[in-house]
């Protein structure tokens, strides 16, 4: 990190307006923006960038791989709320960025990409490593900058910033030339100050909108509740949990929702959709009214359209008027801030007597819980669900968990229990394995205070192993749990389910996790039966430094329920009642 | 169905492009666009055609706006509108079969704009169905077309119409009387000469 001289010259640049080359301005900008730590790699065209650093108050996290370093700051944006940063140089430090940048806007995420490119005379010559990274993301980004002049950075920057965390964030990335970097301008934080930011011109959130909302959730029978990201995007955590109590109806949740409302509350149904329990997706199958906050009725949410809670009328409070009537019709939009909307809307609601639905949704779970993988006998055999389970136990809850996707993604969702906002950092759209490791070294930074967990499977902790090197090099505790079954396991289960149990290219050799993290300098253990989860898991959370638990799993276990894609809710997969599971030679 | 719409962007480079590549994504083909300076400073007029379910307008207009270097979109539908397109058609002629011709463009209310021994070049302006019928009889003689030129349709609102984003922007002055665009009869609503 180096010493960080002239603090507080470098803080006087924000006051009083000073020539300096492109490179002071981009940090000069970033520390003006509130910007504290950034994930980057160095390179040629980002060199100028790089030499500028030191002088700045700006903590950078060298990451391994920049896929890792676009994943770091979005781990940090989920986990903290603000904006993550990551930095690249030009061609292929760019490219690597491209799968996070589509993480964090398939999912919403508030961050800003900064890239370096070769010198503008020879942009479009294909100079060495040059590429059109503009144009490679225009259709991953909300926004993207080209800037060649040093004067035109520090605007671009600011409104980067304003771009990615106002309506519905997501990820803005500025590609900067060697020469803007190199030139000098005169930065002038408060001129560089964006335009006030317009919002969306087809918001709209009707008086007769609300009373209409207001009069379906007065009249309704059977209403549910479906909270999705946006209650975390907006903080209106507090305004869908008042709305849930004073009219008493049950909120179930999509993935990224998770979190925003506590899973404890006992108005809390659960996850949602493809891998929700049975009884959350029976509640939505049989409602009379959906009550949509923040969330996009995603097909993973929906399953068939054609029929999806087909009896229920149905409310989108939403911020982006592209996302109403999309997949699913709606009979009230309410297109706005969610918080801002809730608030108008919430004077209008009066209490409400909704424990017949509520008894009924409670007696549909009976049959439902013997099945629950919990409670199968213990045949010393270890199951995913059951190391999730305890480690849920073990930290109280109040871990910050980071996933990457597949089952164990599920099983995170169904038996980590998140009574904290901004607990979950998963990758929900585009679903993106190899996230948990970097994400989580991005929460850990964002919040040095909290307990942070990576579960991850084996088959995508391999995708991004090598951030390993960068938790031990920024000396962060990190306690990582790999739910090791040898296959891709949500392959696999596809492939089981699907394909006749063909189980092609699903199969995976891994090396010794333990191994793998002793020669990092982290230590670990293996656990191969329930009796050991426990102890392992307050080994690693007692251990001063990162540690690693490598859990040999049930090779064939599935995630049950499942609603085959493109199903109806209502048509699951639901664990057989015997236990079908094949046994491993190993255990 | 066919859905028109008008933008306004900011005039950068670039902008084209995230404008197309919306509706490359969407796997919609642009039937035309035209794009050229406008009333405002810094700002090009777009109008673009486009094939795509009713429902899609919606989204389309929603997805357009979310484009940072929009500023203004109107999606024209059926509104009443004024819309018109401009053709440069190079025909071989002759100086034995020119008055043909001639008598063809002023029929079709089109004009020669140059002339040379062997050919001559037309230019008219109209709804798409009069360049469709002039093109039609002069492909009558095999060979006779050299070359078409056309710059696909641009589309106005009939009436004072100002859209609510300039409002918001204090753009204009709402004055009394602004009324919404009145049809004067189908003649007015469709498309005159």
């Amino acid at each position: 990190m180096g010493t960080k001289e002239s603090t507080q010259a470098s803080n006087a640049h924000l006051t009083t307006p000073t020539r300096l080359t492109g490179a002071e301005i981009l940090w000069a900008t970033l520390v003006g923006e509130g910007v504290t730590d950034v994930f980057g790699y160095p390179g040629g065209a980002i060199l100028p960038a790089y030499d500028a650093l030191r002088k700045f108050p700006i903590h950078h996290v060298l990451v391994r791989h920049e896929q890792g370093a676009a994943h770091m700051a979005d781990g940090y944006a989920r986990a903290s709320g603000k904006v993550g940063v990551a930095i690249a140089t030009s061609g292929p430090g760019a490219t690597n960025l491209v799968t996070g940048i589509a993480t964090a806007m398939l999912d919403s995420i508030p961050m800003v990409c900064i890239t370096g490119n070769v010198p503008s005379k020879v942009l479009g010559t294909d100079a060495f490593q040059e590429v059109d990274i503009t144009g490679i993301t225009l259709p991953v980004t909300k926004h993207n900058f080209l800037v060649s002049k040093t004067e035109e950075l520090a605007g671009a920057l600011r409104q980067a910033f304003q771009i990615a965390q106002s309506g519905r964030p997501g990820p803005v990335l500025v590609d900067i030339t060697k020469d803007a970097q190199q030139g000098t301008a005169i930065f002038d934080f408060e001129a560089a100050k964006p335009q006030p930011y317009r919002p969306h011109p087809m918001l709209r959130v009707e008086e007769a909108g609300l009373l209409h909302a207001a009069e379906l959730i007065r009249n309704a029978k059977q209403p549910v509740i479906l909270a999705g990201h946006g209650v975390m995007e907006s903080g209106a955590m507090e305004q869908v949990r008042t709305l849930a109590e004073r009219a008493q109806i049950p909120v179930a949740l999509t993935l990224l929702g998770l979190g925003g409302f506590p899973a404890s509350h006992p108005l809390n149904l659960g996850m949602m959709g493809m891998h929700g329990e049975a009884w959350v997706n029976h509640a939505i199958q049989e409602a009379d009214l959906l009550i949509a906050c923040g969330m996009r009725f995603d097909d993973r949410v929906t399953g068939n359209l054609a029929t999806y809670a087909t009896k229920a009328k149905k409310i989108h409070i939403e911020v982006d008027p592209a996302e109403v009537n999309k997949n699913v019709k709606v009979d009230v939009a309410l297109v706005g801030d969610l918080r801002a909307v809730l608030e108008d809307l919430l004077p209008r609601i009066p209490g409400r007597d909704g424990s017949a639905w509520l008894k009924t949704i409670d007696a549909s779970k009976g049959a439902v819980a013997v099945r629950d993988i919990k409670n199968l006998p213990d045949s010393g055999h270890l199951y995913a669900a059951h190391v999730v389970h305890d480690l849920w136990r073990a930290t109280g809850g109040n871990a910050v968990v980071a996933t990457d996707v597949g089952q164990h993604q599920m099983w995170e969702a169904q038996y980590f229990h998140h009574d904290q906002p901004r607990s979950l950092v998963t990758s929900g759209g585009l679903g993106t394995m190899g996230f948990a490791l970097p994400a989580a070294i991005g929460a850990k930074i964002a919040c040095p205070e909290k307990e942070v967990w990576v579960i991850a499977g084996d088959g995508g902790f391999q995708m991004t192993a090598a951030e390993l090197s960068t938790i031990v090099q920024e000396k962060i505790k990190i306690n990582i749990a790999i739910i090791n079954n040898g296959y891709l396991g949500m392959v696999r289960q596809w492939q089981e389910f699907f394909y006749e149990r063909n189980y092609a290219a699903s199969g995976m050799v891994s090396p010794d996790f333990v191994k793998l993290a002793d020669a990092h300098g982290i230590p670990g253990l293996t656990v191969r039966t329930r009796a050991e989860v426990d102890d392992a898991v307050q080994q690693a959370r007692k251990a001063d430094g990162p540690f690693l638990l490598n859990f040999m799993v049930e090779k064939e276990d599935s995630v049950y329920p499942m609603i085959p894609a493109g199903n109806s809710l209502h048509e699951m997969i639901r664990r057989p009642g015997k236990n079908p599971l094949v046994e491993s030679p190993e255990d | 169905m066919l859905h028109t719409f008008v933008a306004y962007v900011e005039d950068l480079p670039g902008v084209l492009t995230r404008v197309a590549s919306l509706f490359r994504r969407l796997n919609i083909n642009i039937n035309s666009l035209t794009v050229g300076r406008s009333e405002r400073p810094g700002q090009s007029r777009l109008t673009l055609v486009c094939e795509a379910s009713a429902e899609a307008g919606h989204r389309i207009r929603a997805s357009l706006f979310k484009l940072e270097n929009v500023v203004d979109v109107d999606d024209i539908a059926q509104a009443p509108s004024v819309t018109r397109e401009l053709a440069l058609i190079k025909v071989a002629a002759s100086p034995k079969n020119r008055a043909q011709i001639f008598d063809l463009v002023e029929v079709f209310r089109a004009r020669i704009v140059d002339l040379t021994s062997e050919s001559l070049m037309i230019e008219m302006t109209g709804v798409e169905s009069k360049i469709e019928g002039l093109i039609e009889v002069l492909r009558e003689d095999d060979g006779r077309i050299l070359e078409i030129c056309r710059s696909g349709k641009m589309t106005m609102r009939r009436g004072h119409h100002v859209s609510s984003v300039l409002k918001a922007m204090g753009a204009v002055d709402e004055a009394p009387g602004n009324a919404v665009p009145v049809a004067v009869g189908d003649v007015a609503a469709n498309e005159p000469e």
